[in-house]
């Protein structure tokens, strides 16, 4: 999926400037703990959370992430986009929750990422 | 003071003679961390991957390596009152030692066991309530040693092979 | 639209925790996955499934305060004997699943809003 259609299909907000809203997204996992999303993603992914806070996009400078996609209306703070924008690391806010985000994306065709047991 | 060992078994013997001698590193970078500083927290993993990055380290190791740096690095800034870690590189493995000025931890065993956790309110709503930080740096390391008490510092160390040497036998150029 | 527990559970190969019976009794109107528990507090509805990998005590108060029927534990996160017994107390349904969580919403979501 193409994160232009991912934005879409959530009725979402861009956070970050970006070039390519055409890059293609193959999954997508969604937690709202830190150690465990270091744990599970075994690929790169497309990462749906309730967390707003820096360490979120911290992650990103140890797994792959295509993006950080943050439900229930939540926004970060300024400092935070910035943080992202240096790391060209796309945001999205959308109003919808988690479970309906999850529920929306599956059914466009979106694979859970391949993930870790245990 | 308790001392808590892990070894991975089929490194076990090349670390312990590593262990008895300590010789010196390649390299070593230094980083302070701060006591609940949750914006810059991460700051000093993520400028070790990258640094092993650039030497060549495969992506799997970087992967491992910056999960268990990144674990201990965010318990020095959640739970103690600042520290430091120092990562000295060696020709096929890296050394990390994170140091810090307490307060300790109470029963390493007990804070081994995925799903305790004495993080507070605050910390869980970061999403750090999970108590799986200490299993994180276990099964991402190849030596895990953790040195602490109650209301004592806390010294935590990691050893990770690159499965390789990726610097020629007479050392780096400075 | 509703659908029985029962439907969710075989939709998604889970295994149920608790002797709860009457799963096709059961009622689920939505889902709601977090890790959270203020936000589960703060914003589940009651007849909804929670999905989470969280499974201390905790997760079973507050199911029980926003009465939620259902905990659904993504990835076979399997709960302590002592999280099911006070569950079983609460009349709180556990289910474990190997499936993540993007998944098991997902799969929810289609027998609520797809299928429906």
């Amino acid at each position: 999926m193409k994160l232009r259609d991912i934005i879409k299909a959530l009725d979402a907000e861009l956070l970050v400037k970006l070039n390519d809203l055409d890059q293609e997204v193959t999954c997508a996992f969604g937690s709202d703990l830190i150690s465990d999303i270091l744990h599970c993603t075994q690929e790169k992914t497309l990462l749906l959370t309730g967390l707003t806070n820096p360490q979120v996009v911290r992650l990103s400078d140890m797994i792959d992430l295509y993006g950080i996609i943050f439900v229930r209306g939540k926004r970060p703070s300024p400092d935070l986009i910035k943080m992202a924008q240096e790391r060209e690391l796309p945001l999205i806010s959308t109003m919808y929750t988690l479970y309906k985000s999850s529920g929306i994306l599956y059914n466009l065709g979106l694979r859970s990422c391949k993930i870790t047991h245990g | 003071m308790a001392d808590y060992w892990y070894f991975q078994p089929e490194f076990e013997e090349r670390t312990l003679t590593f262990l008895s001698q300590r010789y010196e590193p390649e390299d070593t970078l230094v980083f302070t961390i701060k006591e609940r500083d949750f914006i810059d927290s991460g700051n000093a993993s993520s400028t070790i991957k990258n640094y092993l990055q650039k030497l060549g380290v495969k992506p799997e190791i970087l992967r491992r390596v910056a999960i268990a740096a990144y674990e201990a690095e965010i318990n020095v800034t959640a739970h103690t009152r600042g520290g430091k870690v120092k990562a000295n590189i060696h020709k096929d493995f890296i050394h990390l030692m994170f140091s810090d000025k307490g307060s300790g931890i109470k029963d390493i065993e007990q804070s081994m066991s995925p799903g305790f956790s004495t993080a507070d309110k605050v910390m869980q709503e970061m999403g750090f309530g999970a108590g799986l930080g200490l299993p994180n740096i276990k099964r991402n390391s190849d030596m895990l040693h953790i040195m602490s008490g109650e209301n004592q510092p806390t010294c935590l160390e990691i050893i990770i092979y690159f499965g390789e040497k990726i610097l020629p036998d007479h050392g780096r150029s400075k | 639209m509703n659908i029985p527990l029962i439907d969710f559970v075989n939709a998604i190969n889970g295994k149920v925790l608790t002797q709860t019976t009457g799963l096709d009794q059961i009622m689920v109107t939505g889902g709601y996955v977090s890790d959270l528990l203020s936000d589960v507090m703060g914003n589940a509805r009651e007849g909804q499934v929670w999905i989470t990998i969280m499974r201390h005590l905790n997760v079973i108060a507050v199911a029980s305060l926003v009465g939620l029927s259902a905990v659904v534990f993504a990835r076979d996160m399997l709960p302590d004997q002592q999280i099911i017994s006070k569950a079983e107390e609460e009349n709180i349904c556990l289910i474990s699943s190997d499936l993540s969580a993007f998944r098991l919403a997902g799969k929810l979501y289609t027998l609520l809003e797809i299928n429906n």
